[in-house]
């Protein structure tokens, strides 16, 4: 075995305290097997150690939750299925940026597939996808590369898999330039009898390994993840990985066919760092040891070292305890699959995870250290006034009175932010499996339980330059706009999964954007009964790349599951009929701070973002719930981006019926994104109680701008970029 | 008598439950599951059904190797004696391939994949699967490929144009398809491949109910046999 020299360890990504600590516990030095593995554990992709200590504040409770964080995904209880049994609802959302900004179409197609084995890993049919994707400038020279790589790539993964995409949300700002963020997000539901977790078990039991064969692709790429992009990230190319969506349709029924079973004690993926986080977190979760002869490992090339098998990071492979004697069967299940079945080990009583290579022992080291014993950072952060003082947001101030607020109304619904996504959605399978119902053009996706009248409401909500002028209340939004979204289309809001992007943490001022951040989720989740039950963190997301440390905006990406009894009843946001009342909830104050039209017509990021008066949220949220459940509203849509006018632009464009306003507008209350606020229709004659009445749905126009000409803005911007 | 429906499941199928659930919904009786492995189907079948999805990943050219698979040689020998064979989407693909229908589905003309509901043309409302419908009726149906684009030489086309074997055509652009050809018959008018999603369209829930009465003739003309 090679010498482990000061270079080596640094090439590993440990620090030299870390490397001590590793020494102190092996009472040794470590071989270069041993290093990788402590390397990849330790990485902050496997073991946020930089945001650990503050993510254990996070409320992750609430009655119907089954699971919370720290399995592949969270649990939560959706009531009874078709044949009476409990049904549960399992989702999780996680990044793949950097790999995605390297190589965009495996990148982000790998994306899809991890997150969709930590969901059917747990038990569940996946049913539903989304996709939270943050771009730079269109007019930025590598961006259309991108995203039309992102796009094909979630697209020919989704798509192959046979899981619905269904929603999701892309914006665009100058801060993603050199760093573009691609976070999926899988929901699936199982029975709550037939949920499997991951802790190892039973001295002897066997440890079985399915799926593809290992290969030498995405060796440490965990340990990139942890690094901030130097100038030549192409170079980093050959460790993203390559997905292969037609094996993992077979490994997600091969899976499913086995769980039906009795046969699983355990079952993880190999996603981040492969082989050696899997068996490293189902050793230590069960309090287990661990022994791998990893001349059984099913490997694509010859002369693969053990090194090289624990740290890659092929797709589409699991690892199983299973009960002993239940190989042959579960051997014919995967064999009937075509895919690769080994078993390469068993369950130990040592406490050590042993890998023997050659008849030789080439790996001894104690699980505690692994797992347990991962550096954890209390790392400086500014105070809320420093923050400030360094993100300077500014004052609002006078703002120009509008000419015509027609004209703006135009220019927001063709800026990116606002435009019709058609051009992406429209690439990506959102029909398959037969249930989709809605999909998140409008508020929440819904896609129906099978068999059953429940649906599932989810959305992904967060804005990114809120969470910059103010943490806070960024954090905050970013929850309760899950909340108003999945409210708005009939869906009880249950759980919220997120994925925390953000740059690098060693600085104090990033620091404090992440504690804020999740401050206000705290808060937003605690005060509307929203826990969270699983998520991610991406850290060192800014890039040198296009010059300057660009930090990407903090972006706390909230995946919010809701759900509806009773699908029939579903709202949606299209005007459904002529001469149908349209009613404001929510008031407005006019806040432009930090509003899309102030950014979009006059070019300024600036003031402070909305507020979000949590109590209000919960309360209009549970009004236009009940509204809609006794059928008393005829369509329903939350305002956000854009404001008003900008809603009800949507629901105009929806439902081919233009808007005529009672009220007097002026730019604050046409474009101001105060919070807590819905727009809905009523028959003519029915009144909605705290509710302020301010239109009609008729003609063919909304503020003086003709649904024609909002259509052609709205439809023009991807098209012109993608196609001209 | 009850109908006698199977719909074949090939590794990377992903549209076979959906089939399946059409099937149970218009018939009453469940679709039996058909594995492509299997040496021989099921006796007495009154309808097959090849469904959609990325069959064998559509490596080598999509359908391609379906269409070699165990269970194809049984299947073609059912169409030969008269069974119905419905091949949506992939099925189409390897309807093409296994030779049953002329012509190739290409990559689409935009070389992207296409989801949405698109207008569809009935051109010929006098076959078992065409019958619940009028000729030039224009339905509501989703497509979800990224190979539809239909072509088959000009003699071809002519004599599936002369012959009423081409079923549906799109009524707006979607995919570069030869004279717009969404699905075509072969030549007993028992076989039908095409690229649309009957099996999306059963109920307004999802959108459209429009494919419902594909199901609907198909049965009743066995039904009435």
């Amino acid at each position: 075995m090679s010498q482990i020299t000061p270079e080596i360890v640094a090439e590993h990504g440990l620090s030299k305290d870390e490397y001590a600590i590793i020494l102190d516990r092996l009472g040794r030095e470590p071989n270069l097997v041993e290093l990788g593995i402590f390397s990849v554990m330790w990485s902050e992709h496997c073991s946020y150690k930089s945001s650990r200590l503050h993510l254990k504040k996070l409320p992750t409770q609430a009655p119907w939750v089954i699971c919370g964080p720290g399995e592949n995904a969270g649990v939560i209880d959706i009531g009874e299925g078709p044949d009476g049994k409990g049904q549960a609802a399992i989702f999780k959302m996680e990044s793949h940026n950097h790999p995605s900004y390297i190589e965009p179409y495996q990148g982000a197609a790998t994306g899809v597939g991890g997150i969709l084995r930590d969901v059917f890993t747990m038990g569940a049919r996946p049913v539903a996808n989304l996709n939270a994707l943050r771009f730079g400038r269109p007019d930025h020279p590598k961006m259309k590369h991108l995203v039309s790589g992102v796009v094909a790539g979630i697209g020919g993964y989704g798509n192959c898999v046979g899981v619905p995409t269904v929603g999701g949300e892309t914006n665009f700002h100058k801060a993603y330039d050199g760093n573009i963020l691609v976070n999926a997000m899988t929901v699936g539901v199982a029975d709550t009898d037939k949920i499997f977790y991951s802790a190892a078990t039973g001295v002897g039991n066997p440890i079985v390994y399915v799926g593809s064969k290992t290969g030498r692709d995405g060796i440490h790429g965990a340990t990139m993840a942890s690094a901030d992009f130097g100038e030549n990230s192409e170079e980093k190319r050959p460790t993203v990985q390559v997905g292969d969506p037609f094996t993992e349709k077979l490994l997600i029924e091969a899976c499913l066919e086995l769980m039906a079973t009795d046969a699983i004690v355990a079952i993880q993926d190999m996603g981040a760092a492969g082989l050696t986080s899997s068996s490293v977190e189902m050793a230590s979760k069960g309090g287990a040891g661990i022994r791998l002869n990893m001349n059984k490992v099913p490997c694509r090339e010859e002369g693969m070292t053990p090194y090289e098998m624990m740290l890659s990071e092929s797709q589409e492979r699991m690892l199983m305890v299973l009960k002993p004697g239940k190989e042959p069967m579960a051997e014919a299940i995967f064999r009937k699959w075509e895919l690769d079945f080994a078993v390469i080990g068993e369950v130990t009583d040592t406490g050590h995870m042993v890998l023997e290579f050659n008849g030789e022992v080439v790996c001894d080291i104690p699980l505690g250290p692994l797992a347990d014993d991962a550096p954890e950072y209390d790392r400086p952060s500014l105070s809320r006034e420093d923050y400030q003082a360094w993100a300077k947001p500014g004052e609002v101030g006078e703002v120009p009175a509008s000419a015509d607020l027609g004209a703006d109304l135009l220019k927001l619904m063709g800026s990116a932010d606002l435009a019709s996504r058609a051009w992406i959605w429209q690439q990506y399978d959102s029909q398959v499996g037969g249930d989709t119902l809605q999909l998140s053009g409008g508020d929440a996706a819904v896609v129906r339980v099978h068999g059953t009248h429940k649906a599932l409401a989810m959305s992904t909500d967060c804005t990114p330059r809120y969470c910059y002028a103010d943490p806070y209340e960024g954090g905050k939004q970013a929850i309760a706009e899950a909340y108003r979204n999945i409210s708005a289309v009939g869906g009880t809001p249950l759980a919220v999964t997120n994925c925390l992007n953000f740059a690098n943490p060693e600085r104090p001022e990033i620091m404090a954007q992440f504690t804020g951040c999740l401050a206000g989720m705290g808060d937003a989740c605690r005060a509307l009964d929203f826990p969270i039950v699983s998520g991610n963190v991406s850290l060192y997301n800014e890039s040198k790349a296009t010059g300057g440390g660009s930090a990407i905006l903090p972006t706390p990406a909230i995946g919010g599951v809701g759900l509806l009894d009773d699908y029939s009843k579903m709202a949606t946001i299209a005007f459904k009929k002529e001469g149908d009342a349209i009613w404001l909830i929510g008031g407005e104050t006019g806040h432009l701070g930090q509003s899309l039209w102030l950014r979009e017509l006059h070019g300024r990021e600036a003031g402070a973002p909305p507020p979000v008066d949590l109590a209000a949220e919960r309360k209009h949220g549970e009004e236009v719930r009940a509204l809609i459940k006794a059928q008393a509203v005829t369509a329903v849509h939350d305002i956000s981006d854009g404001g008003l006018l900008v809603t009800l632009a949507e629901m105009a464009l929806a439902g081919g019926i233009g808007a005529q306003l009672d009220m007097e507008l002026d730019v604050a209350k046409a474009f101001g994104e105060d919070q807590g606020r819905y727009v809905v229709t009523a028959p003519a004659g029915v009144e909605i109680p705290a509710a302020q009445r301010i239109g009609t749905v008729g003609g063919s126009s909304v503020a003086g701008a003709s649904l024609q000409a909002l259509r052609e803005a709205n439809e023009s911007f991807f098209k012109d970029w993608m196609e001209g | 008598m009850s109908f006698r429906g199977a719909v074949v499941t090939f590794p990377g199928s992903n549209c076979d439950r959906d089939m399946a659930v059409a099937l149970e919904a218009v018939s009453g009786v469940p679709a039996i599951r058909v594995w492509h492995g299997d040496a021989e189907l099921p006796a007495n079948l009154d309808f097959i059904a090849l469904p959609g999805g990325f069959s064998y990943g559509d490596y080598l050219r999509s359908g391609a190797m379906a269409a070699r698979s165990t269970v194809m040689q049984s299947v073609i020998e059912a169409a030969r004696r008269g069974v119905p064979v419905l091949g949506v989407c992939n099925g189409f693909q390897v309807l093409t391939e296994a030779g049953l229908l002329p012509g190739a589905l290409m990559r689409n003309a935009s070389q992207h994949f296409i989801c949405r509901n698109v207008k569809l043309k009935v051109e010929n409302s006098q076959s078992l699967f065409t019958a619940g419908y009028s000729a030039g009726q224009i339905l509501n149906i989703p497509v979800a490929h990224h190979d539809g684009n239909y072509f088959a030489d000009d003699a071809t086309l002519d004599r599936l144009e002369g012959e009423g074997r081409v079923a549906f055509r799109y009524a707006e652009t979607v995919n570069g398809s030869a004279r717009d050809i969404a699905g075509v018959l072969n030549e007993a008018g028992n076989v039908l491949g095409m690229m649309p999603h009957p099996e999306r369209a059963i109920e307004e829930a999802l959108g459209s109910s429009d494919g419902r009465a594909l199901f609907e003739s198909a049965i009743r003309s066995l039904v009435e046999a």
